[in-house]
């Protein structure tokens, strides 16, 4: 009695996972061919769904006939792994590049910009790009599944967005010599395939925060940011340099929120702010949730990683973003034509990979005159954003008049300047 | 200034409105998991369903222009999610967990994949918050009670509806009674495999408005992850709640507060680690559990007895 329940049950439950497998792989199909439309005929591989597909031998007809359009365009990932050994050997006429996101592409944000930068280098370069979203960045498990996946597909270099890929992209950089891995904002590098990208985005937020400065009325601005790193705290410290250019007694107040995507807690940490008197939000997470929390509430708004004015078009003021294509072109060409150097990347306003996007029409033109003077200063390389005299927050002096913040003390930045409001934890 | 602490009135304000807020929102999924449990089905995928309700919500107020039709949809969506559970849980007695955890995966993958071309789009519809004229400008609970979303109201009656069907309505007794003992309900002539896909199919649309609060309210929009691991909460809340309306919706208030607090540190010169803060619905959730052991480990247990048991017939 007992066993032949347990058999019934056991039996149930295969057919419950046989009808997920089976929905999951009509979806797998689907995303791909929406993918692919929309990008120009670059095929996406962003759903476990494409492997369970190939596995699944109900699903094997349709997924052929689905995936010929990919095979049209040069895409190897299409050839349902029978023969992935051999993919990644014909490179010579196949190079490809593919990039890990953490997110979904959406319409603006983080990700968003590395895709624009994708684009741009296929653009560039003719050479094919893939990518995979929404890779956790928290599971090293997962990370490392998309990575071989990806190298079992024959690409030949692997770009990664997120800080967290970091470890195993050094792994896997060290297990296959032949492929490329450069990874985004993070610290690690080896000499020969895996090598390190990041920008100064500071520069341009020091640009913002000249004119959140100049816009606020009751001299205090909210900043919603993400977790006390140095990258998050070097943010924070220029946009208050930049706000206390144009207006000394602007005071910049930190919320911390321990993401960098939740969508109902950023919101809720800018409207914290607001009541307690900001009437401009500044922001480090990839959501537009701070800034709609803005626009209801009849705030000022400055964005990050990408323009997203049109998402709150009463608050925007103006945007830190983000433009990496001209370095994503360079990684790829180089890795192509074999004269690719790792090392650590870490350009600013002069290299173009970073920049400010519109500002909106009511800013004062003084503002945006001074702003546009800075920001040609900044491309000549003749301005230092983090110079002297300079003081923390508690008062105490870091650079003496005329000095400028050397490369590590720049890096490592884990304080506030004098101004900011807020613990660093 | 209270241990060194300082109470800003606004701050304070700020932070109760924020706590009912989202107390609301689990409290709607709480309440859901609660009716399917109290008919002896316990449903692990409260977090799919309310991705589902998140993104189907969106997606209908969007292009119908209007938020209640999207709230519509979201609670016929978590409904109709639900009976994927109700099938195999109820109907064919399947493992409840497993359905549950299934649903769950399922679930939050298919509201991903059906978001995908509203991934980031911008909220043009969205619901406003209730005016109750003279009585929103009270000061202190003016804001607090009564500038809300529609569905913190929504939640609030929905709880009442709720309390006053399971035990003061013979159909709610019927339902309690398939939870408790299915054999009885079933001698009883009540239809047991009825009654637990009703229950079901209640708890899916409560968590699918549950996350349309999310999509068209708290944080308006649709985008991968928003639901956040908040079905999770409320599964632990009903059991927290010791499956009672009354204590859900208390235990949902907190929940509420813990998520609030973490960010408003700056607003009350809290001087933690902000990492450490944001512990803190995690660290309450273990506190009440010990307590709740504690205190109740010579009564008897407040779950109902047929929970988790699939019921057939004929092996009575």
């Amino acid at each position: 009695m007992k066993s032949t329940k347990s058999t019934k049950a056991l039996l149930r439950l295969l057919a419950l996972l046989m009808a997920f497998v089976i929905i999951a792989a009509a979806c797998g199909d689907d995303d791909g061919d929406d993918g692919s439309g929309d990008d120009g005929g670059s095929a996406v591989s962003d759903d476990a769904g494409d492997e369970m597909a190939d596995d699944g031998d109900m699903a094997d007809d349709g997924d052929m006939a689905d995936d010929g359009d990919d095979m049209a365009d040069g895409d190897d990932m299409a050839d349902d792994g029978d023969d992935m050994a051999d993919d990644g050997d014909d490179m010579a006429d196949d190079f490809s590049a593919a990039f890990l996101y953490i997110s979904p592409i959406g319409e603006a944000g983080w990700t968003w910009a590395h895709d624009q930068g994708r684009l741009y280098a296929e653009e560039a370069t003719g050479i094919p790009t893939f990518f995979v979203d929404s890779v956790n960045d928290g599971s090293p498990a997962d990370i490392e599944a998309a990575i071989r996946t990806l190298v079992a597909d024959g690409h030949d270099v692997i770009i990664g967005t997120s800080f967290g890929y970091m470890d195993t992209m050094e792994a896997m950089a060290a297990e296959f010599p032949d492929v490329v891995f450069e990874h985004v904002s993070g610290y690690k590098a080896n000499d020969t395939n895996f090598g390190n990208t990041f920008g100064k985005i500071y520069q341009p937020r020091y640009l913002t925060g000249m004119i959140a400065g100049a816009a606020t009325e009751t001299n205090q601005i909210g900043y919603v940011a993400a977790f006390p790193i140095p990258e998050v705290a070097r943010g924070i410290n220029a946009f208050t340099l930049g706000a206390q250019r144009v207006n000394p007694d602007v005071e910049v107040v930190v919320q911390w929120t321990s993401t960098w995507f939740d969508p109902a807690i950023e919101g809720d940490a800018a409207d914290a702010l607001l009541e307690g008197g900001a009437d401009v939000i500044a922001m480090h997470q990839d959501t537009t949730s701070a800034g709609l929390a803005a626009e209801a509430a009849g705030a000022r708004w400055v964005s990050y990683n990408s323009d997203m004015s049109e998402f709150a078009p009463d608050a925007y003021l103006a945007s830190a973003i983000w433009n990496w294509g001209p370095r994503y072109a360079k990684i790829i060409s180089s890795a192509a034509d074999g004269s690719y150097v790792p090392g650590f990347y870490w350009g600013g306003y002069e290299d173009g990979i970073v920049d400010i996007g519109s500002i909106a029409a009511d800013v004062d033109a003084d503002v945006v005159a001074q702003v546009e003077d800075i920001r040609q200063q900044m491309i000549d390389g003749a301005f230092a954003v983090f110079s002297g005299p300079l003081f923390a927050q508690d008062g105490t002096q870091l650079l003496a008049e005329g000095e400028v913040m050397d490369p590590g003390m720049l890096l490592g930045e884990a304080f506030f300047v004098q101004g900011v409001v807020g613990d660093i934890g | 200034m209270i241990f060194g602490l300082t109470f800003p009135e606004t701050a304070v304000i700020g932070l109760l409105f924020a706590a009912i807020q989202f107390g609301a929102m689990i409290y709607l999924a709480s309440l859901g998991e609660m009716i399917a449990e109290r008919a002896g089905v316990l449903n692990l995928g409260v977090e799919g369903m309310m991705a589902m309700g998140a993104v189907g919500g969106f997606v209908f107020a969007i292009e119908t222009g209007s938020p209640w039709l999207g709230l519509l949809a979201a609670a016929v969506i978590g409904a109709a999610v639900a009976m994927v559970h109700g099938l195999f849980a109820v109907a064919l007695g399947a493992n409840q967990v497993v359905s549950g955890l299934a649903l769950t995966i399922f679930g939050v993958g298919l509201a991903n994949f059906w978001g995908t071309d509203y991934e980031g789009v911008r909220p043009e519809v969205q619901f406003a918050d209730v005016d109750w004229g003279p009585l929103s400008d009270i000061s202190w609970i003016g804001r607090i009670l009564f500038q809300q979303s529609p569905l913190a109201y929504s939640a609030v009656l929905l709880g009442f509806v709720t309390w006053f069907v399971l035990n003061r309505t013979r159909g709610g007794l019927a339902l309690r009674a398939a939870g408790e003992s299915a054999a009885t309900a079933d001698a009883a002539g009540h239809s047991v495999l009825g009654l637990r896909l009703f229950a079901v199919a209640i708890g899916g649309a409560f968590a699918g408005i549950g996350g349309a609060y999310l999509s068209l309210s708290i944080s308006p929009g649709w985008t991968v992850g928003v639901v956040a691991g908040r079905g999770w909460i409320a599964v632990a809340l009903v059991i927290f709640g010791a499956w009672k309306v009354r204590r859900v919706a208390l235990g949902a208030f907190l929940f509420g507060l813990a998520m609030a607090l973490p960010n408003r540190t700056e607003s009350f010169d809290l001087p933690w680690d902000p990492i450490l803060w944001s512990m803190l619905p995690y660290i309450l959730t273990i506190a009440v559990m010990i307590a709740g052991a504690l205190v109740l480990r010579n009564r008897p247990p407040a779950a109902p007895a047929a929970l988790g048991l699939p019921f057939r017939r004929e092996e009575r």
